[in-house]
């Protein structure tokens, strides 16, 4: 083999067992990261291009790019409690556009999941409410129940009356439903939910 | 036969894990060894000294050194040894550095292991032949592929030292892309200025034969003796009589052609010469456009010349020139974004809306707008309807950087030109803004880095840290909408115009060329080096260097200093009259050879050809292979397919390699 041979076979995917050999511990926090959405925050180099085009951008208060470069320098509790985890919209225009191939769209909802589970308060607490009334939801009846949602939702956030008036009209057009449709096979569903907890 | 046995400590690096006086203690009991000690610095003069005492003393026949890889101090040990009197050849070098004490941290098995290595290395120099290197001998004439800024370089190097050179460009004219910048940076001179004195250089100088509008399309042979045949593409102008007046192109109907020099921002007659100062000044016929092509119609430029240099009939004719050594300069192309290439590793741009909003436009494009000669006259004035443009913005690394839309590397150059584009932007355009989205700024090199401050400070062009994510049109104008990710803050810009810094990429016919070559290619169609560090221009292949940008992204010094380079090391081939290289070739053995030519089939560099073994009446017995020695690299391959053993690799025979074998049997 002749140099100029060899150093192609380096440059492309040649040496992969030996970067496995030089694998670095990665922080907790970082490694379940990894082990929910398969790729590294490490990977941005913080261009800012999915803040540029980010729809729910001037609602938040940290750039999308901050949040990740929160968990890149290590401050994740900072990141958990910043509501541009929960304002996502998850439109992923940022996946899409990102010159690193980073899915950011996934690492937020990452984060919201590692947010809940470790019971991070943030200011979006309605957001937060709903979020986990329509996880609920699915879990039970392996699909939405609308009336279940907003009943579930407004015991969560006590805001009992607020759009009340709007359901004699929904009801009466078929709308709304007191009892939830199930699926034939619920018992999957509650086996996936209960595979990720 | 007398060896002499060697073993190096190297300073600790093999002191400190192999003992190596027990390995010399050890060796010198093996049978034919008369000599044995063991050094601290083996390569240095006083090492060097002890060989060849050794050798005088002791009349040796061959030597074994152990010490660090052959590739760093072979070369020494066979010149002490052929100092005091032994065959090159007969010197073996063990490596007990990289491949034992480095590797290995238990001192008795190492010392073990080193002293088996030995005795492997022992057995076969006891078989090693004396050998003399093979001699070729060079043709001193030097093919440029490439009529860029480091073509002209190269070439005029080579020639300006007494050597014929032949420079071959693809294009009607030599000049490259660097004919088509404005000014350059640092210094904002006029690039034309500093660029056509050199191509009017080429075109007169003696030692230099131009073949514009060609290429090259076959390559034979191997260093100092390479066969190159040129395809003169057909101009439909008889470049012998044509005076480069310039009647036909002014009295030529169709003018609605595309002007790629201006990048496609004018338009041009079918018949054309690229710009006004081009070398050779003789215009092409663009068969494409031209009315007589299609219905035969027309014939002006027939009509209107004075010399009947127009013929219409004229086809691409072939030349076949006998070459020494070959410089590829290439160069690059531009990332366009409009089309999807058909390379399938690049995505477009769709986001950024190059090709759909006439007011978006590339690097090279902005070039041409900013150009005393180009479509506006040096003014800035923007495509769509030909006004100022009072904001505009540049963004970077459109293409580099980016490796969802296919390119890891940074292009290295566009830092500075966009620097260079805002400037000359805001010198035209007084109450103008210019803003600038980058990631980071790269701007490494003399005066560089005090180029894009003086754009900051001096001139006041705005620089914000961040990718753009989209480019959309709303009322006229071009939005912009970025992040600025130092302040944290949502950036949006109404801008009448926009410039992308789109990346360099390798010329799409590179891979085909390198292939032509056998010289290697990255990912990305970048011609590969030999050591990225130490043999920067030099290939794999003997005789062909790289200059330019079809290396690398690189700016102008840095490929005059390439194109510099590869001369240089042309001149260093030419500087003798015969070549020396390694006698570790394929031999074939006529009388046992069948003729299968299995071997020809299996090899890299297309060395084995067929010879016919006739008798003295001339009759054909048979035909066998044969090694051309000068392409030959001593890989082993026939050696190792030949059924029937015919093949022998000198200095490698099998006789050698076994016995290296049976001495490993002790071991086991």
């Amino acid at each position: 083999m002749y140099a100029g041979e060899c150093y192609k076979q380096i440059g492309t995917s040649g040496n992969t067992e030996e970067m496995k050999m030089h694998e670095v511990h990665k922080d907790p926090f970082i490694e379940e990261l990894i082990a929910i959405t398969g790729q590294d925050p490490a990977q941005c180099y913080q261009c800012g291009k999915c803040s540029a085009g980010c729809p729910v951008r001037e609602f938040a208060e940290d750039a999308p790019n901050r949040v990740v470069r929160y968990v890149q320098l290590g401050f994740y509790d900072k990141a958990l409690q910043s509501n541009t985890v929960w304002l996502c919209a998850g439109c992923q225009t940022c996946s899409g556009r990102c010159p690193k191939d980073f899915h950011l769209a996934q690492f937020m909802d990452a984060m919201r999941e590692m947010g809940t589970k470790r019971h991070i308060v943030t200011k979006e607490k309605k957001t937060v409410a709903f979020h986990e009334s329509f996880l609920d939801q699915i879990k039970w009846n392996g699909r939405s129940h609308e009336f279940g949602m907003v009943l579930e939702y407004k015991l969560k956030t006590m805001d009992l009356f607020k759009d009340v008036d709007l359901v004699p009209g929904m009801l009466s057009r078929g709308k709304l439903s007191i009892l939830p449709e199930k699926i034939k096979d619920g018992n999957s569903v509650k086996k996936l939910f209960k595979e990720k907890e | 036969m007398k060896i002499g046995v060697f073993i190096c400590y190297c300073g600790e690096n093999i002191g400190r894990t192999v003992d190596c006086a027990a390995v010399a203690k050890a060796t010198a009991m093996l049978p034919g060894v008369a000599h044995s000690e063991d050094y601290k610095y083996m390569c240095s003069d006083p090492g060097q000294n002890l060989i060849k005492q050794a050798i005088l003393d002791k009349k040796l026949d061959a030597i074994v050194v152990g010490s660090c890889s052959p590739h760093m101090h072979e070369k020494t040990f066979r010149k002490a040894a052929a100092a005091a009197g032994v065959n090159p050849y007969m010197v073996e070098i063990v490596n007990l550095r990289e491949h034992c004490s480095w590797i290995h941290d238990d001192i008795p098995s190492a010392t073990k292991k080193a002293i088996d290595l030995m005795r492997i290395a022992i057995e076969k120099v006891k078989r090693n032949d004396p050998l003399t290197p093979i001699r070729v001998p060079v043709t001193k004439r030097a093919l440029v592929i490439g009529g860029g800024i480091s073509g002209i370089q190269a070439a005029l190097d080579v020639a300006n030292a007494g050597y014929e050179v032949v420079l071959v460009e693809k294009e009607p004219s030599i000049g490259g892309h660097m004919s088509q910048l404005s000014e350059t940076f640092p210094t904002l001179d006029c690039s034309q200025c500093i660029l056509t004195p050199r191509m009017v250089e080429v075109y007169q100088h003696p030692k230099i034969k131009l073949y514009a509008y060609s290429e090259v399309s076959n390559v034979e042979g191997f260093i100092g003796n390479f066969s190159v045949t040129i395809r003169r593409k057909a101009r439909g102008v008889r470049d012998e009589v044509c005076t480069g007046c310039g009647l036909c192109v002014q009295k030529c109907p169709i003018k609605k052609a595309q002007n790629s020099f201006e990048e496609g921002m004018a338009i041009r007659p079918a018949m054309y010469v690229p710009f006004p100062q081009a070398v050779p000044n003789i215009p092409v016929i663009d068969r494409e456009v031209c009315t007589y092509y299609k219905n035969g119609k027309c014939q002006m430029c027939k009509k209107v010349c004075g010399r009947d240099a127009i013929d219409f009939e004229q086809q691409d004719t072939f030349v076949t020139e006998a070459i020494g050594a070959i410089i590829v300069a290439t160069g690059y192309k531009l990332y366009t974004i409009d089309k999807k290439p058909e390379n399938s590793l690049i995505k477009g741009y769709g986001e950024y809306g190059y090709g759909m909003y006439k007011d978006v436009v590339n690097g090279l494009q902005f070039e041409r707008i900013a150009s005393a000669s180009g479509p506006t006259n040096g003014e800035i004035l923007r495509p769509s309807d030909k006004s100022e443009p009072k904001k505009i913005v540049f963004i970077q690394c459109v293409g580099s950087r980016d490796e969802a839309k296919g390119f890891t590397y940074c292009s290295k150059i566009c830092c500075m030109y966009t620097a260079k584009h805002a400037m000359l932007y805001k010198h035209k355009v007084h109450d103008g803004e210019a803003y600038v989205f980058y990631m980071d700024i790269r701007s490494g090199g003399k005066m560089y880095e005090e180029f894009v401050r003086r754009a900051i400070e001096e001139d006041g062009v705005k620089y914000i840290r961040g990718r753009v994510s989209k480019i959309y049109e709303d009322d006229g104008k071009l939005v912009v909408k970025g992040e600025d990710t130092i302040a944290g803050m949502p950036v949006t810009i109404n801008a009448d115009m926009v410039v992308l810094a789109t990346a360099m990429i390798a010329q799409s016919e590179a891979p085909q060329l390198a292939q032509m070559l056998g010289v290697p290619y990255d990912t990305y169609g970048f011609l590969q080096e030999v050591h990225p560090k130490l043999r920067p221009v030099e290939t794999s292949t003997g005789g062909i260097f790289l200059a330019g940008a079809c290396h690398s992204p690189r700016d102008i010094p840095e490929c005059v200093a390439m194109a510099s380079a590869a001369a240089a090391k042309t001149m260093v081939l030419f500087g003798s009259d015969m070549l020396e290289r390694e006698p570790v070739v394929a031999k074939v053995h006529a009388d046992t050879c069948a003729g299968c030519f299995y071997c020809q089939k299996v090899c890299a560099y297309s060395a084995i050809e067929r010879k016919e073994i006739r008798n003295r009446q001339g009759e054909l017995i048979k035909t066998i292979a044969y090694v051309n020695e000068g392409l030959c690299q001593g890989c082993g391959t026939c050696n190792a397919t030949c059924p029937s053993k015919s093949v022998e690799l000198i200095g490698f025979n099998d006789e050698q390699i076994f016995n290296e074998i049976l001495a490993l049997d002790e071991v086991f």
